[in-house]
């Protein structure tokens, strides 16, 4: 149990959070570990689909030895508070992948934190994060990348993307750099965006429904995330969850997104 | 009876007006072309009979098959049997041809009370389209349009018009991009496609040379956002002779 006092806003990892919720289920529980020995492979997952109006909160702490490799699929859709944060370290060549979703509605605050620090040379890591957005949902990426002096031939890629499907919903992305080595490769994009008008208009061309076309482009947009879950059953679970939570998101506005 | 009368058609994009009291009707069995100098409004008409968003109508009427074509949404126009064929087909990464023109069709069928295609119906009937149009069965199986070339972007705006099989199709510059041999294939794909006593088509277009394969039975001039001259298919061969100046001029297509 953690003695801290309540966080506050003015705490760089928790300046989108909802604090209120926070203090709700405070203090938090221990963070969960997850050690990868040398050389091996470790596949996790999270499906975060809390009940509404609960409050979520998952840390990590991810330690992956030299050679090793952990991959980690996340979708964070539930509760009035989804906040999912990874304090990752990785030894020589080691690998961390994280394939993340995050889809609200309402006034959810959903967060995905990460710190990855690559403590030793020829690390790669590769984060990609979708989010997608509706009503008064914020969505926050934080993204800390720390690269340590001796850390050559780092590898680590951040690609974060955001769709807004309301004017009131808000998303953050935040990468952070801290690099102390000179021969390294980060790579990070990050975009917020509105669903295409032209694709929508040319799809109604055809004689879509607004909502099937939206639906569909949706769909897209977060297809991909889950490829790389191994096992079948899983992946379905992933997609059907993530697929509801759209279509609970395109049903409440009625109509969808039509400009005037 | 004509399939679709526009009278007086005037629309504007934000506050500029484009299209300035334009009036053509299209009779079933009738394959129309529409020529005139860049920027002219011959694409704003076209997205202007499809609904698109932005594109104000300001005043005028459109009827479509015995419907106010402007009382309906984009895809509800659809449904009733107009399609258009875009100057630039869009891109939609992640979302596969087969996917995309399924969804669509049976979206269509819902709205006309028709059951949905299977599965292998649907598949059986897109094969033969992309036959049609020499268009490589594999390349529908790939996102809609992304990294297609110019010519397949058109190419296949016409395996989708096979496939949703409509009542009018307004073929925006489907002919340009194509190399000959494409163009040859198109021509030919469209006259299987439209070429029937109840269906009927409206080419813009530039050049004669789409035209000697899809023979137009009437050619119109627009310019300045109306239609100023009209005549038969030797209007084109004139058109491609002289220029536009000395027609716009005649016609004081600048009222
Ligand atoms: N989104 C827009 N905003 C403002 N003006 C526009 C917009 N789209 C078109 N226009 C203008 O409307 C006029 C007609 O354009 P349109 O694309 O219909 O011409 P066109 O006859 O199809 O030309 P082209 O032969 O070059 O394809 C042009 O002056 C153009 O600049
Ligand atoms: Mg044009």
């Amino acid at each position: 149990m953690s003695a801290l006092p309540v966080p506050s806003r003015r705490q760089e990892d928790w300046r989108y959070s909802d604090i209120e919720a926070v203090a709700s289920v405070w203090p938090l529980p221990e963070p969960t570990a997850i050690t990868v020995g040398e050389g091996e492979e470790a596949a996790h997952l999270l499906l975060q689909d809390a009940a509404d109006g609960s409050v979520a909160v998952h840390d990590y702490v991810i330690d992956v030895a030299a050679g090793g490799n952990c991959i980690f699929h996340l979708l964070n859709i539930g509760g009035k508070l989804g906040r999912v944060t990874f304090r990752v370290t990785l030894g020589k060549g080691a690998h961390f992948g994280l394939h993340g979703a995050m889809i609200g509605g309402g006034t959810q605050t959903l967060e995905i934190i990460t710190s990855v620090t690559h403590a030793e040379p020829d690390g790669t890591s590769e984060q990609v994060i979708r989010s997608i957005l509706g009503e008064k949902a914020v969505g926050s990426y934080l993204g800390r990348i720390e690269v340590a002096r001796h850390a050559q031939k780092t590898d680590a890629s951040q690609s974060v993307k955001a769709m807004l499907l309301d004017r009131t919903a808000t998303a953050n992305a935040k990468p952070e750099l801290e690099i102390y080595a000179d021969d390294v490769k980060c790579a990070h994009g990050c975009a917020v965006g509105e669903l295409d008008k032209q694709a929508l208009f040319y799809m109604a061309s055809r004689g879509m429904e607004p909502r099937a076309a939206q639906s569909l482009l949706l769909r897209a947009f977060v297809a991909g995330v889950f490829d790389g879950i191994a096992d079948e059953e899983d992946r379905q679970r992933f997609e059907s969850a993530a697929l509801a939570k759209l279509d609970a998101l395109a049903h409440r506005g009625d109509a969808g997104g039509e400009g005037a | 009876m004509s399939l679709l009368n526009i009278e007086n058609l005037s629309n504007a994009i934000g506050d500029k007006a484009i299209l300035k009291g334009l009036s053509l009707s299209i009779n079933a069995g009738e394959i129309h072309a529409i020529m005139g100098p860049n920027g002219a409004g011959k694409s704003t008409l076209a997205y202007t009979l499809g609904g698109r968003p932005g594109y104000d109508v300001t005043g005028g009427s459109v009827e479509f098959d015995g419907k106010d074509l402007l009382e309906l949404e984009p895809h509800e126009r659809a449904a009733a049997g107009l399609f258009l064929g875009f100057q630039y087909p869009v891109e939609i990464p992640g979302v596969s041809n087969l996917q995309f023109l399924r969804e669509s069709l049976n979206n269509q069928r819902k709205a006309r009370g028709q059951e949905a295609l299977s599965g292998g119906e649907f598949i059986r009937l897109a094969k033969e389209k992309a036959g049609l149009l020499s268009l490589d069965m594999e390349m529908l199986k790939r996102p809609v349009n992304v990294g297609f070339s110019g010519g397949e972007k058109k190419r296949n705006e016409m395996v989708q018009m096979g496939i949703l099989d409509p009542k009018l199709a307004i073929l925006d510059e489907t002919d340009s991009g194509l190399d000959i041999d494409a163009l040859r294939v198109v021509g030919h794909g469209i006259n299987s496609i439209m070429r029937k006593p109840d269906k009927a088509v409206l080419l813009i277009t530039h050049y004669q040379r789409l035209l000697d394969y899809v023979q137009p039975d009437f050619v119109h001039v627009l310019a300045a956002g109306r239609i100023v001259k009209s005549g038969g298919p030797e209007l084109a061969l004139e058109l491609e002779r002289e220029g536009y100046a000395h027609i716009v001029e005649a016609e004081g297509a600048s009222a």
